[in-house]
This record gives structure tokens, sequence and C-alpha cells, in this order.
């Protein structure tokens, strides 16, 4: 059985610079939530991933949810972190997902559990985020459980990593795109760049080895809602680089307009960074204010999207 | 060498209330290295237990004796003619130590004294930290003689992860990212370019994983 490729898939191989967009499950056994907030970006993007209990908080699975997204016709990207999960369970849930006709997959390791609800809990780390787009590429292009024996039909998925363009060590952070590259992912999501001036270096350095003609890459870029949340980004979350110059931007705004200069300097940067040689796209995680997503799309000129 | 922790003394005092013939043993191994469980812990915890109990009008009495082992069935034999005399053990050993006594002496309740916490070293009096997870099949080779298992909070093969901040992990600046750590040494011995290599899935049948472990060494049985 050969299926059709995913739409992000189709979008990059086409050349469209592509745009994706993010929601987290609810805490709840509820789905309406989760697909209020789908139906937000239905327009506009071109995939949305689906986080896997992000934050090492409990919720509802990344797959259950990609279902409910995929059943409003949208296309979910399924995130899966290898925290929680050994081998066995995450090739049967890639087997599970392939299934409901989910296609695109976005590996990572998962933060650690003690950011978490249940901080007492056992992790499990069988296999590492590079080794999950090995085992989801070698699933899918020989045909083959990890163990050996034959698929009867192989799940049809296009592969993801995320890459942290400003994470530490510096010396590495090429060479570690470079081993994802290798390990067989397809497309690249990064962290949320603030740092334009990094950003373009770091791409410069893609290009330069070539990278970029391996792997499609999409800038993460998430609006600052204030700027309280500035200031939190740049001093509390780790491997975040955000200029004193943004934060100062948004300080010297009144309160009340800095929410919409969030949203005007996301789509600025946008608008930059499109025009970088060898960017694919942009992954638009707009936290807990997805319904600021078509704005931001629509006047960074990425709307409408390709019919594909 | 296996470092131990002394256990908080109201948890001893709740684990040993019942009984009133209490032989403290201790061991002369690594716990007495970690100054958790050698001679001298016994003979702390000893009067303190005392103390507790002479306070506390209970008539409980406690005998001190400390092993070269407690590991070893040879060690172990020592105190096969006085266990009758006591209602329980109370191991300052580690889980080996304990399980090893509890054993050998089918019907004596054998109590850990101390927790069992890695297989580490000692970076000064007083601090240890872990080095080893016994995985049973030794990666160091590849990783610049620094463990990803024991040291990365992912145990991450082909690291770091996207948590590393100025050399520290995700958990906090008390903890040394391990992939820092292993590309300093690659850089420092000139091999970055093994960095890129992929590490394969690692088999964990030698590890935790696969059941409790055996290693037979015919050659030196006798």
């Amino acid at each position: 059985m050969k299926t059709e490729k995913s739409r992000l898939e189709k979008v990059l191989e086409k050349n469209f610079l592509a745009v994706t967009s993010e929601c987290g499950p609810p805490r709840g056994s509820d789905p309406s939530e989760i697909i209020e907030k789908a139906e937000l970006l239905k327009d506009h993007v071109d995939a949305i991933n689906i986080t896997d209990n992000q934050t090492a908080m409990t919720r509802m699975s990344s797959l259950a949810a990609c279902i409910h997204v995929k059943q409003l016709g949208l296309e979910p990207v399924l995130q899966m972190v290898t925290r929680d999960r050994n081998r066995i369970a995450l090739q049967s849930d890639v087997l599970g997902a392939a299934s409901h006709g989910i296609k695109n997959v976005l590996c990572l390791s998962g933060d650690h559990q003690s950011f978490g609800d249940c901080k007492s809990g056992q992790n499990v780390h069988d296999i590492d985020s590079m080794q999950l787009v090995q085992t989801i590429r070698y699933m899918r292009d020989e045909g083959k459980f990890l163990g050996g024996d034959d698929i009867k039909v192989p799940p049809q998925m296009f592969v993801g990593a995320a890459a942290n363009p400003f994470a530490d060590p510096y010396e590495i952070r090429i060479p570690r795109l470079a081993k994802k590259v290798a390990s067989g992912a397809e497309f690249i999501q990064t962290q949320c760049i603030y740092n334009l001036d990094k950003f373009e270096d770091w791409m410069k350095r893609v290009v330069d080895r070539g990278l970029h003609e391996k792997v499609h890459i999409l800038a993460g870029m998430t609006p600052m809602k204030s700027a309280g949340m500035a200031k939190y980004m740049k001093n509390r979350v780790p491997g975040m680089d955000v200029p004193d110059e943004l934060v100062k931007r948004l300080s010297d705004t009144p309160k009340e307009e800095q929410a919409q200069k969030g949203i005007d300097i996301c789509i600025e940067d946008i608008q930059r960074l499109k025009e970088i040689d060898g960017l694919h796209g942009f992954h638009i995680m707009a936290i807990e204010w997805e319904e600021k997503v078509p704005e931001i799309v629509e006047k960074a000129g990425l709307y409408p999207r390709p019919s594909i | 060498m296996i470092v131990a922790d002394k256990k908080p003394i109201d948890e001893v005092i709740e684990t040993i209330k019942d009984y009133e013939k209490i032989l403290l043993l201790g061991c002369n191994e690594c716990v007495t290295v970690c100054e958790a469980g050698g001679k001298k812990e016994v003979e702390v915890l000893a009067s303190a237990l005392r103390m507790y109990f002479l306070n506390n009008g209970k008539k409980v009495s406690i005998e001190e004796k400390t092993l070269e082992r407690q590991c070893d069935h040879e060690y172990l034999e020592e105190i096969r003619d006085v266990i009758d005399q006591y209602d329980a053990v109370l191991s300052l050993a580690c889980g080996v130590g304990v399980q090893f006594t509890a054993d050998k002496y089918l019907s004596t309740p054998v109590l850990p004294g101390v927790n069992t916490c890695f297989l580490g070293a000692t970076e000064k009096r007083g601090v240890w930290t872990e080095r080893c997870q016994a995985c049973g099949k030794c990666i160091l080779a590849s990783t610049g003689g620094i463990c990803p298992v024991s040291r990365c909070a992912k145990r991450v093969m082909n690291g770091p992860c996207g948590g590393s901040t100025n050399g520290k992990c995700e958990l906090g600046p008390d903890t040394d990212c391990a992939w820092q750590l292993i590309i300093n040494r690659l850089e420092a011995m000139g091999k970055m370019d093994e960095y890129e290599k992929l590490s394969p899935l690692k088999d964990w049948a030698t590890d935790r994983a696969g059941g409790p472990r055996t290693v037979e060494r015919e050659d030196i049985q006798s």
C-alpha cells in the first residue's frame, strides 16, 4: 500500500514556504479544547504539531489529540518524546498513528519529568530523539521492525526533529544538526528565534555545509505577549536567546499595547527571515494564543496557503 | 565504589523499634570509604540509638560488629554462631550486603541502615558523585571517557539535548551537562570528528532491563 505524502511534505517539496503551528492537548478527557484551537488555525497553516506531554505535565495523549485534529480535516504533526515510552511502545504508536492517516512525526527527547506533575516518576529514554528518527525511517524505508521482522504495511511518515540554533555548546550547533540530518530527519523545526542576527549566522553555516539541501528547516516563531514574557523567556527558559533590544522595545511600549507590539514584531521578523537563503518555512508557536496565528500568517504574507 | 548515605535516624528507629536485641552490623568496604557504614559509623549510630531508647524508657540491647565484607560468604559466616542471639540485624552495608546477610540467615530480620545511592567517586571528603550505572556494556571508548548513561539525566546517546545551557544540564546549575564534558574531552583530544558518528541503539539486555544479572568466569572457578 502506497499512501499519499503528507501535505507538509508536498508543500516543502514544491518549494513553498511551509507554515506549521502548535497546540497542546487538554488536561482532561474533553476534546473540545483541542478542536477549538485547531479550528482557529485551520485555514492558515499546512500542519499542526500536537505536543506530547510538554513540560512533562500529564495531558491527553498526543496521538489521541492528533486523531481529533485529523477528523476535522486538518493535518497533524505527531510529536513523540522518548521520555515516556520504550522502543516497543514507540514503534507501536507509530503504526497506530499511521493507521489513522497521520503522516508527520516530530521526534524529541522531552523535558525532564522533574519539571512536570510527576516528579517522582521514572523516565524511560530507551532510545534518544535521533535514534527515534532512525527507527521511524527504518520502519518506513526498510519496512521492518527494529527486531528485524517485516512490517506488513510500513508506516508512511514524514519524519522531523527539533534544533536549537542558540544552544550550547556553541561548537556543535552545526555538527549536531548534521547528525540529525544523518539520522534521517527530513524537516527541522527550530527553537523560538528572537536573535535574528545569530539565527542568520547559523543559517549561513547551515547553507555553507549544504545541509539546507538535505533537510527542510522551519524557523520557530513565538510572539511575545508582554515585556514580562520577554524577560521571563530571557532569564528563565534554558537555551533561549532574547536580545536586550527586544525586551526594551516591549518595555517601552504602553502595557495595553504590548501584546499587539509582540505580534507586530513577530510579523516583522518573519518578513525578514523569509528572505534568508535555505529557510523553507515557519513554525509559529503562539502559546495559548492560537487565535493570533491567522493575523500573523496573513500580515507576514504567508496567506493564502497553497492548494496542493 | 558503591556510594551509600546514612538513613535519617528517625527512619532507623521506626524500623527497629519492635526489637529488643539488635546487632548493628557494619562493613569495612565501600561504605567505610564513604563514611556511611563502617566501624566508626556503627559506633556513632549505636550510641545514638542507645541514648534514644534509654531516654524513652525502652530496654533495647544494641551490639556492634563490623565485618570485612558483607558481600562475601566467608566473612558473613563469622556471625553464624551468634546470629540466633539477636531479634534483628541492622546492617549498614550497601543493599548487596543487606541482601546477602538476609539470604544467609533465613529467619532473622535484616534491616537496612543506609540508602545505597550509586557507583561513584570521592570528589572531596563529604562529596561523592555518580560515575557508573553498571549497564553491563561499557561505551566509554566512544564518548571521550565520560558516561552519558550515568551522567546525562536523559541518558541521551547522541547529545546534548536542547536543555544544555552554559555547560549545565536543564535540571539546574548544580548538574554538569554530560555532553558538554564529552565534547570538551573530544576537543582536547583532537577527536571532534568522532562527535558526528551516530551512536547505535543501545542494547539494554545487559542492564537492569535484562533481569537480575550474573557474571560467570569459568577460568577462575574452583
